[in-house]
């Protein structure tokens, strides 16, 4: 499948608004869901931190400094990407697999279009703008963390910010983009393959939406373990 | 003019198309019948390059489909228009839109020219009214035309329909047929319609092709119909008590 998306490929002008659209649905109209999750998340790591710290020993700082290794390293890319194959995974799951119950895909191989080309490719270029999408739960994450940790009276506005910047490693940062650009290309192509080679009708859609989440999930979830061993350890 | 022969088709173990060979003439509307399981649908995907043969040829105006290259093969489709049996209408796309797409992706016309050719088609199938609409918000009937001015909107050589008028209304799948046969002759374009729809038969079938079980059972026009001694085909035909009727007031002449 993979190889047949980058061949024969679409008229550009085509091509470019097709990926426009798809950054549009996959991307910008995901934002709403990845802040409030990150948020709140973020929030609810300080708090779960800081109640376990009950040593008067160990400083207020690691508040601030396992919110922050939590949601870089793990939260952002990874927890929100499984959420991701649910929302944006059963999306494409399910849009192209209507095509191919409704012979549109077949009405694009006729016409002589690649239909994979023209349907999956944008995805996967779309999808190079989820990393952007995840930043920004980084940022909105550790700023829920701020929040809850500082309105809530567990530390110190000035020990937060200290206990987020100690012992800050470069290299975490580019670990946590690299699994997410992985995730991004098991998000848009293990969908993409549930919905166009599905056969049978509108019952069949749904049951290859929820394959596709499952799917989705175990790879991103195996592909996270293996990516972390072999960067981390 | 579309050429089979011997053309064989298989999934696994089942033989679904087993030899046919007829020709699809120029500027008539060919009908396909048979009854449910009989083939049909497998053999005009053979001819629309959905589905690859197991043995034979079909050539397109003399061009053999097997020996066309990747890129020729992608040229002769964009000279074949299909009409799909549920309409096959991009979902996401207005009725404009939708008969716009094959321009869009083939033609280097301006968006001004482009429109001014969706237009006339959408006007040839009397449906200039509902332009910005989606296609969930118009009738089956309606779909149909889309259907149709899409498939005709790149001037195509070559119409495939798959069973045109299933789920309509008598009198729209009558405006349907009679549609198709007129575009047939104004653009001379070679026209080969799938169908179980007497109706159809009788009214617009310049030429006839009856398969039974993979097998090319019988052809000829919608008159040789009346006096053919094909007990099947007769058994198929003339199923309905209306249209026993109407052989035996043609075979008395009224």
């Amino acid at each position: 499948m993979i190889k047949n998306t980058f061949r024969k490929m679409t008229k550009r002008k085509v091509l470019w608004n097709l990926i426009f659209q798809e950054v549009n649905d996959l991307v910008i109209k995901s934002m709403g869901i990845i802040i409030f999750i990150s948020f709140f998340i973020g929030a609810v790591v300080t708090i779960q931190t800081a109640l376990n710290l009950t040593n008067p020993l160990i400083p207020r700082e690691l508040i601030g400094f396992a919110a922050r290794q939590s949601i870089i390293l793990e939260f952002a890319p990874t927890f929100v990407s499984v959420i991701m194959a649910g929302k944006v995974g059963s999306f494409i799951t399910s849009s192209i697999g209507t095509m191919r119950v409704t012979e549109q895909i077949d009405a694009l191989e006729v016409m002589g279009i690649n239909s994979l080309n023209y349907l999956v490719f944008p995805k996967i270029i779309a999808m190079l703008f989820y990393p952007f999408a995840i930043a920004i739960a980084m940022f909105v994450g550790v700023g829920g963390a701020y929040l809850a940790g500082v309105y809530g009276g567990f530390l110190e506005s000035g020990q937060f910010i200290q206990g987020l910047t100690d012992d800050f490693i470069p290299f975490h940062i580019f670990y946590a983009f690299f699994k997410t650009y992985i995730f991004a290309f098991l998000l848009a192509t293990i969908p993409a393959y549930h919905g166009y080679y599905m056969k049978g009708g509108a019952l069949e859609v749904g049951k290859a939406s929820t394959t596709s989440f499952v799917w989705t999930s175990v790879v991103i979830i195996i592909a996270n373990y293996i990516i972390t061993q072999l960067l981390l350890s | 003019m579309i050429k089979v022969e011997n053309l064989h088709k298989s999934f696994g173990e089942t033989k679904v198309l087993k030899g046919i060979s007829t020709t699809f003439e120029q500027g008539k509307t060919n009908l396909i019948i048979g009854q449910s399981g009989s083939g049909k649908t497998v053999f005009l995907k053979n001819l629309i390059g959905l589905f690859e043969p197991n043995e034979g040829n079909i050539f397109y105006d003399q061009q053999k489909y097997g020996d066309l290259t990747t890129s020729d093969r992608t040229e002769l489709r964009k000279k074949i228009g299909m009409v799909f049996q549920g309409g096959a209408l991009f979902d996401s796309m207005t009725v404009e839109e939708n008969v716009m797409f094959p321009l869009k992706m083939f033609t280097k016309k301006s968006n001004a020219e482009m429109l001014k050719r969706v237009h006339e088609v959408l006007e040839r199938v009397n449906l200039d009214q509902a332009n910005h609409k989606f296609p969930a918000e118009i009738s089956g009937g309606m779909q149909k035309r889309v259907s149709i001015a899409r498939a005709i909107v790149n001037y195509p050589k070559f119409l495939f329909c798959d069973e045109p008028n299933s789920g309509l209304d008598p009198r729209t799948a009558t405006v349907i047929d009679k549609l198709i046969q007129e575009i047939t002759k104004e653009n001379n374009i070679t026209t080969v319609i799938n169908t179980h729809d007497m109706n159809s038969v009788f009214e617009i079938g310049e030429k006839i092709i009856y398969l039974q079980d993979g097998i090319l059972a019988w052809e000829g026009t919608k008159d040789e119909i009346h006096h053919s001694n094909n007990k099947d085909l007769s058994d198929f035909v003339y199923s309905s008590n209306l249209f026993r009727k109407v052989r035996q007031a043609y075979q008395k002449g009224l």
